[in-house]
């Protein structure tokens, strides 16, 4: 089995709220290997965003650690976490979150911007990933000008501009038809066989979870099954 | 993030709701057209008062009188004992019983520390001038004081050395005869007064320079050089009884010109001692220069209200901007933006809200104000000359821009902290 890059070692997340302490994860132990396509799935209020949250590093658990690369997440410092998410991860989202009035590729460049990379060099990578993904001819065209598969073509795009480790993708076909969803994920996949980023998917949609190298269930805050594919 | 994108980022930022940065930048704008405004009539008031005060007289030269008291004890009590020698000079300012001088003074003055040159005030008893044997117009005669300046429409001062030169004021060029003040230059005219006997006596000078009228230049008169007033001066002497010659009310000391304002008042006092009293043309003014600065800090005063208003427009348009980017603000900081860039990503936002209003401000007040004081000048203060209402100086007009920056920068700090201050996850699920 490969290396993990991440991994949960008794995770608790309590959301403090006006009726109370509401916890959404409850012990939660898992990992995240190289290059493996994980689905987390559960109904809503399980608990599976709060995870991919946590292990984007996006927020701290109430107790527990998270591990980057056997490392506790708590130990790296805000600019080293910063670079982390910027250099380790890739997000997308089921909203895409482009900005509407920017370019495709101003959207597709952002990260690299982030990262402090030159106007040259990014505009380069972002070209060549778009023109991986057969975007290329829609680089100047704004972002709200685009159909649903083409605006999650640029987000994912976005995502992997960076060459990410792992690739969290929070619902990715929920606001696509099937058809366009289909091409969606055959992409995810794609990047997961060719280029070896780890995908971590979020979904409902059992199909989705089916397709996946493994799949985690939650309910209530705690993993009730870890499955790994036949195939 | 580079600084350099941060800037590009914050400037691209501003210009994505153009109708509230609009009318941001114009609330901005009209406080630092305010500001600009008033300041530039400050420097253009203060402007001609400086120029005002070197046609009075000049950095280096105090004039002094003799004081009447100069002989009775400190702290006269009571009024004073009536003095047949007294006489009250003119001078601007409250009248002051002083002794006439003599040469015997002039030597005295000379001898106090600090004093480089004390030199006599000749009144000079022209009566009138005329020329070409016209009509005889009614003026008196002044020299220059060293370091004193004046205004001219055409030629420029008379040299003191060499033939007898004089210069007449803008109003006397048409009454004497010419067309216009180019032709009054290198004409011939007489002066003429009274010697001691009574009987007329007339000199004849060339004229070289034509006056404007200031606000309170000379005596308004011909201006005379120094060969021209020495003639003048031996002619009116003639036949005065012995007691009479060489009397003079008023005298000048030069001093260094870059004395500080300690050692100045140490010379005053010094010039106390020794009977006499010492102004300088900074104790005649200054009083009124100071009403005028406060004016400006006064209407500075409102304007800066203005700009407090602006502020919170800035504050404003910022927390909605923060409000409504809230997603693409989770996203950014998911992507590694850290707090810091964030903040300052949107505290440049506010900062090039404020450059804009204030640049667009400056220039439109500098428009405007030339403008305004050009045709002022033509209408409402056309007795003024040399007069212009609104100056602006660049180092005033910069620091107006760099002060209304710092302000929207500052107004910018409460929502770009709420920006920087977002929570990624929460703000990821902001619908």
């Amino acid at each position: 089995m490969n290396e993990a890059i991440l991994s949960a070692r008794n995770v608790r997340k309590t959301y403090r709220s006006a009726i109370g302490g509401a916890e959404a994860l409850r012990g939660v132990s898992m990992d995240v290997y190289e290059g493996e396509s994980l689905a987390i799935v559960g109904r809503s209020g399980s608990g599976k965003s709060t995870l991919m949250h946590l292990l984007a590093l996006l927020d701290e658990p109430t107790d527990g650690t998270i591990l980057l690369d056997h490392r506790d997440s708590w130990e790296l410092r805000r600019s080293r976490l910063n670079r982390a998410r910027n250099k380790t991860f890739g997000f997308v989202f089921q909203q895409f979150l482009l900005s509407p009035d920017q370019t495709v590729l101003e959207n597709v460049m952002l990260p690299l911007k982030i990262a402090g990379l030159a106007p040259k060099v990014r505009r380069e990578r972002a070209l060549s990933t778009l023109e991986q993904l057969e975007m290329a001819h829609k680089a100047s065209s704004r972002a709200t000008d685009l159909s649903g598969g083409q605006k999650q073509r640029v987000a994912i795009a976005r995502a992997i501009v960076g060459n990410p480790r792992i690739l969290f993708a929070d619902e990715p076909t929920g606001n696509l038809d099937d058809t366009t969803g289909g091409i969606v994920e055959d992409l995810l996949f794609t990047l997961n066989r060719e280029q070896g980023i780890a995908l971590v998917i979020v979904t409902h949609d059992d199909k989705l979870a089916a397709r996946c190298d493994r799949t985690l269930h939650l309910r209530d805050g705690r993993i009730v099954t870890d499955t790994v594919s036949a195939a | 993030m580079k600084a350099r994108d941060l800037v590009g980022t914050a400037v691209g930022s501003t210009f994505r709701a153009r109708a509230r940065t609009l009318l941001t930048v114009l609330a901005i704008f009209v406080g630092a057209f305010t500001l600009t405004l008033t300041n530039g009539a400050g420097t253009g008031i203060n402007r001609f008062i400086d120029s005002t005060v070197s046609a009075l007289g000049s950095d280096q030269v105090m004039t002094v009188v003799k004081r009447a008291d100069a002989d009775v004890a400190a702290e006269p009590d009571g009024p004073p004992v009536y003095d047949p020698d007294a006489a009250t000079p003119v001078v601007p300012g409250p009248p002051q019983r002083t002794v006439v001088m003599t040469q015997a003074d002039i030597d005295v003055l000379d001898d106090i520390d600090g004093v480089e040159e004390a030199a006599p005030v000749r009144t000079l008893g022209v009566e009138f001038i005329q020329y070409d044997g016209g009509t005889r117009y009614a003026t008196p005669a002044t020299t220059l004081l060293p370091g004193q300046t004046q205004e001219y429409v055409a030629g420029g001062a008379p040299q003191d050395t060499g033939a007898n030169r004089l210069t007449i004021p803008l109003d006397y060029v048409e009454p004497l005869g010419f067309t216009d003040a180019e032709e009054a230059i290198d004409a011939t005219v007489t002066l003429g007064l009274t010697d001691g006997t009574g009987a007329e006596q007339t000199v004849q000078g060339t004229i070289v320079g034509v006056t404007e009228e200031t606000l309170a230049g000379p005596v308004a008169g011909v201006t005379v050089n120094e060969p021209l007033a020495d003639t003048v001066y031996d002619l009116q002497q003639v036949g005065l009884p012995e007691g009479e010659v060489d009397r003079w009310s008023l005298a000048t000391v030069q001093y260094d010109p870059q004395i500080s304002p300690e050692d100045l008042t140490a010379l005053q006092d010094r010039l106390v001692d020794a009977g006499y009293e010492g102004s300088t043309v900074e104790d005649q003014i200054g009083a009124f220069t100071s009403v005028i600065d406060t004016i400006v800090l006064v209407l500075n005063g409102f304007a800066g209200i203005a700009l407090i208003a602006a502020g919170l427009g800035i504050v404003n348009t910022l927390l909605m901007s923060v409000q409504e980017r809230t997603r693409e603000i989770g996203l950014m900081q998911a992507m590694g933006m850290g707090r810091g860039r964030v903040f300052t990503l949107f505290s440049l936002e506010a900062a090039f809200l404020g450059l804009l209003g204030s640049a667009l401000g400056a220039v439109v007040a500098i428009a405007f104000g030339t403008w305004a004081s050009a045709a002022l000048s033509d209408s409402l203060f056309s007795d003024l000359p040399g007069f212009t209402l609104v100056a602006f100086a660049p180092g005033t007009v910069l620091a107006v821009v760099a002060l209304i920056v710092v302000v929207a920068f500052l107004a910018g700090t409460l929502p770009a902290l709420r920006a920087a201050r977002k929570d990624p996850v929460e703000a990821l699920r902001h619908e």
